[in-house]
């Protein structure tokens, strides 16, 4: 499937935010209709959010804010791709930055926990 | 294939409908692919159908895919893409194949008018020449995008052209962006209004094969951003009036 001429960042990056997008599509309107036995029949939400205790549950959310955090940073990607009209030096140091101050603040979270 | 003075090459016979036929190519130190294609053609198929004319990457006429990944075979060395001995070498993706390795560049072509690829004059001939300040933003803007040499590689590795034939492509929208940006035109409304129709800039995904492909190393897709952002401004701008 992903033939040579695919096989660059750019490219996995849109399959990655395409694949995040439509896993969103397909859970998302799921996730809203249980939330919305919290107003119809919240005795059957009690029952569901038992299911969250299981360990499949707990790490598809794991994979539900992956996916959104993916899919948003895709989505960040893409807009300061098409309105900032950077050079790609000043898109290194932008990304950098980004990086750096991520590690700081891991390392911030890591000392918390 | 062992034989490291042979090499094995697979070629696209054909139209649309077709086969591969394996040629087996003597190696040679300094050899590039247009070379194999052209020995083919030479010494054991005169049949071959094939495109060159420059063979020193300025023409724009020999690109074909190889190894499934479009390249300019004249500038391409054969020790650059060989995998085990062997190569494929197909007509260029996302074109009408006329025979063999030899593709129907009207379509391509097409697209370059259709999205106002072309200079519309603000003066005459009998006008002094207007002077262009080489450091203005507008010129060092077409400066990134003015080498292209029409080869359509872009063209060729872009999944939008294959997913939507009515596309415009990278080089076309990269031509239209140059010529956005020239001072000395004229129609800077036509070109935002050709951009943005059904095949225009914003079926562009970003995903930057044209970019990664580009024999001259130019941006399509950086040139298709500044069209999204100038059909964006020029939207809110018409409906503020």
């Amino acid at each position: 499937m992903i033939r040579g001429y695919r096989t660059h960042t750019l490219w996995v990056a849109f399959l990655l935010h395409r694949i995040s997008g439509v896993a969103l599509a397909l859970f998302l309107p799921l996730h809203f209709w249980v939330l919305s036995y919290a107003l119809t029949a919240p005795e059957t939400l009690d029952g569901l959010l038992l299911w969250t205790d299981l360990g499949i549950v707990k790490f598809s959310e794991f994979g539900l804010v992956f996916l959104l955090s993916v899919h948003m940073f895709g989505g960040l990607r893409l807009m300061a791709l098409e309105w900032l009209p950077w050079t790609s030096g000043q898109k290194t140091a932008a990304a950098s930055a980004v990086a750096a101050s991520t590690l700081v603040a891991g390392v911030f979270f890591l000392r918390a926990i | 294939m062992a034989d490291k003075h042979q090499m094995s090459v697979s070629v696209w016979r054909g139209a649309a409908a077709g086969s591969f036929q394996s040629f087996d190519v003597k190696m040679e130190e300094n050899q590039t692919v247009l070379d194999v294609v052209a020995w083919i053609q030479q010494h054991a198929d005169p049949t071959l159908s094939y495109r060159y004319a420059c063979r020193v990457g300025m023409c724009g006429s020999c690109a074909m895919m190889v190894n499934g990944t479009p390249r300019w075979t004249c500038r391409t060395h054969v020790k650059k893409v060989l995998v085990d001995g062997h190569m494929e070498i197909a007509p260029l993706r996302n074109l009408p194949v006329i025979k063999d390795l030899a593709t129907d560049m009207d379509p391509f072509f097409d697209k370059w008018v259709a999205a106002e690829g072309l200079h519309h004059p603000t003066q005459t001939r009998h006008d002094p020449i207007e002077a262009i300040d080489p450091a203005s933003a507008g010129r060092v803007e077409v400066n990134a995008g003015i080498e292209c040499i029409n080869c359509s590689v872009c063209y060729a590795a872009c999944d939008t052209v294959a997913g939507n034939p009515d596309y415009l492509g990278p080089a076309a929208l990269q031509r239209a962006w140059s010529v956005y940006n020239d001072s000395k035109d004229a129609g800077k409304q036509a070109i935002l209004d050709a951009v943005s129709g059904v095949g225009g800039c914003h079926n562009c995904h970003s995903q930057g094969s044209c970019a990664v492909h580009c024999p001259n190393e130019l941006n399509p897709m950086n040139a298709i951003a500044g069209l999204k952002r100038e059909t964006a401004r020029n939207f809110f701008r018409r409906r503020a009036r």
